[in-house]
């Protein structure tokens, strides 16, 4: 999938999810088209965001949180008490744990393929163009590898769903508000706070849920897929077998 | 030199390694050295122009800073990392060396080869995988070891140094020129605990991953002089 990003002053973090694309992009091979169309809004629409857009939202989350008050001190706590964790680093982490169930996928595709070169030896069939076709052959998502993907696609799921309710629990309402009343040592009293940029983030919070949602739904789907082709393929071996052969036939694809 | 040259050295000394030797890999890059770089670095961005002292003195700032912050966390974070990257590279310079004299040897004994025939065999003997056993096995035992030292170490002394893992709010200073005793507020402490302590789980999960990898190359050497005294045994 050509994924070009556009040019960034600061290359060294860009350098990072563009190689990291480059590790997720590699298991595109193997997945569903449903999966594919998952890794393209993942790259585009949250990843692409977060670096291009959010991350500058967010930059001056910190500078310009000003309270009323000259007590140093007093921000810092009342941006510590208000902000326990900002929203770009959750993204940030969420992305990266929803990305990786892909890698365990990579790794079963990489250990069959180790299988099938041991087998392919022993079968006397070691010439060099054998063994490349191996490596470059796409795997059929049956057996074992299906279980792999589909338990891949439920912990990306589990972890989805999981931040969504971390974000809830810590910023309730997905709203940012403008003003916040803080009490903490060393503020006297209660002092006014303001967050900067309230608006803007309360946009690209809503975005980036959003999109997390759609991610939800897509990954739903190619769960449903992947068991309508399964029960599919099933009804359809055991339409002309017996049901002992019918269980013979599924140990042996494992 | 970057992360992605770090990478790409050792990937390149991965081909030799167990499986559990490639998880550990991606553990590291992906849950370490990119959360490092794209999440905590941007934390800990400001710690020092964001470190406030009840003070108007002069210096008294920098001087509590250095007390308190004698080596930031993404500095250690980072020597970590480059740190318990390199013993790979100990197992990358063996099979070089390995290469290095089995291609002289193959250049003595196959000089009656034409010289596309020479070239074939250099190429097979560049791209096989060299089996963990004998001085190579020893090799990446040690290098295992020197990782799980590293790891511990840094570990110990991000622990001794902060005094757990857990940022404090507010610390007192009185070392000179603070006038007497001094609040100063830290930034952000409590998104720099929750990274403290998802940095330490990760160096803890990589910890496992050696001992584990370790106790499998312990289990497949057995294996091994076990099969051999069979072998000479029934003859």
């Amino acid at each position: 999938m050509p994924l070009t990003p556009p040019a960034e002053p600061d290359p060294e973090p860009k350098m990072n999810w563009a190689s990291f694309y480059a590790v997720i992009s590699g298991v595109n091979r193997h997945s569903t088209g449903i999966g594919r169309i998952w890794l393209s809004v993942l790259f585009i629409f949250r990843i692409l965001v977060l670096v291009v857009a959010a991350e500058s939202v967010w930059g001056d989350e910190k500078s310009g949180f000003t309270c009323n008050t000259q007590q140093p001190g007093c921000n810092s706590v009342c941006y510590d008490h208000f902000f326990p964790i900002s929203h770009i680093r959750l993204w940030a982490l969420q992305l990266i744990l929803v990305s990786t169930p892909a890698l365990l996928v990579a790794m079963h595709v990489a250990h069959r393929r180790h299988v099938d070169k041991r087998l392919y030896k022993l079968s006397g069939r070691s010439n060099p163009k054998d063994l490349e076709q191996i490596k470059t052959q796409k795997m059929k998502i049956t057996g074992a590898l299906w279980w792999t993907y589909v338990i891949s696609l439920l912990f990306r799921i589990i972890f989805e769903v999981t931040f969504m309710y971390v974000f809830y629990m810590i910023y309730p309402g997905y709203k940012m508000i403008r003003l916040v009343k803080c009490d903490s040592y060393p503020c006297p009293n209660t002092v006014d706070c303001f967050v900067s940029r309230p608006t803007e983030k309360t946009v690209f919070t809503v975005f980036m849920l959003a999109v997390s949602g759609v991610c939800i739904l897509l990954n739903i789907a190619e769960v449903v897929f992947l068991l309508g082709k399964a029960c599919s393929k099933h009804l359809h071996n055991a339409g002309d077998s017996t049901m002992g052969a019918w269980i013979q036939q599924k140990l042996s694809s494992f | 030199m970057s992360w992605p040259a770090l990478y790409t050295q050792l990937v390149g000394a991965n081909r030799h390694a167990t499986s559990l030797g490639k998880i550990w890999l991606s553990v590291l890059f992906i849950f370490r050295v990119m959360v490092l770089v794209v999440a905590a670095e941007s934390v800990w961005g400001d710690e020092q122009s964001d470190f406030t002292c009840n003070t108007l003195q002069p210096g008294c700032e920098n001087v509590c800073y250095d007390q308190f912050f004698p080596v930031s966390h993404i500095r250690l974070w980072c020597l970590q990392l480059v740190f318990v990257s390199t013993p790979t590279l100990l197992v990358a310079m063996y099979v070089a060396y390995r290469n290095h004299r089995d291609k002289r040897k193959l250049l003595q004994v196959a000089g009656f080869l034409s010289a596309k025939g020479q070239d074939e065999e250099l190429e097979t003997l560049k791209k096989r995988r060299l089996p963990i056993a004998g001085a190579l096995w020893w090799t990446y035992a040690c290098s295992l070891v020197f990782r799980l030292l590293f790891e511990a170490g840094f570990m110990y002394a991000l622990y001794v140094v902060y005094d757990g893992f857990q940022m404090p709010r507010l610390v007192q200073c009185d070392q000179w020129p603070c006038p007497n005793l001094v609040d100063c507020f830290i930034s952000r402490p409590t998104e720099k605990t929750i990274f403290t302590v998802f940095m330490a789980t990760t160096s803890s999960i990589c910890m496992v991953l050696n001992v584990a990898e370790l106790v499998y190359l312990v289990i497949k050497l057995i294996d091994r002089v076990e099969k051999k005294l069979i072998k000479t045994l029934s003859f």
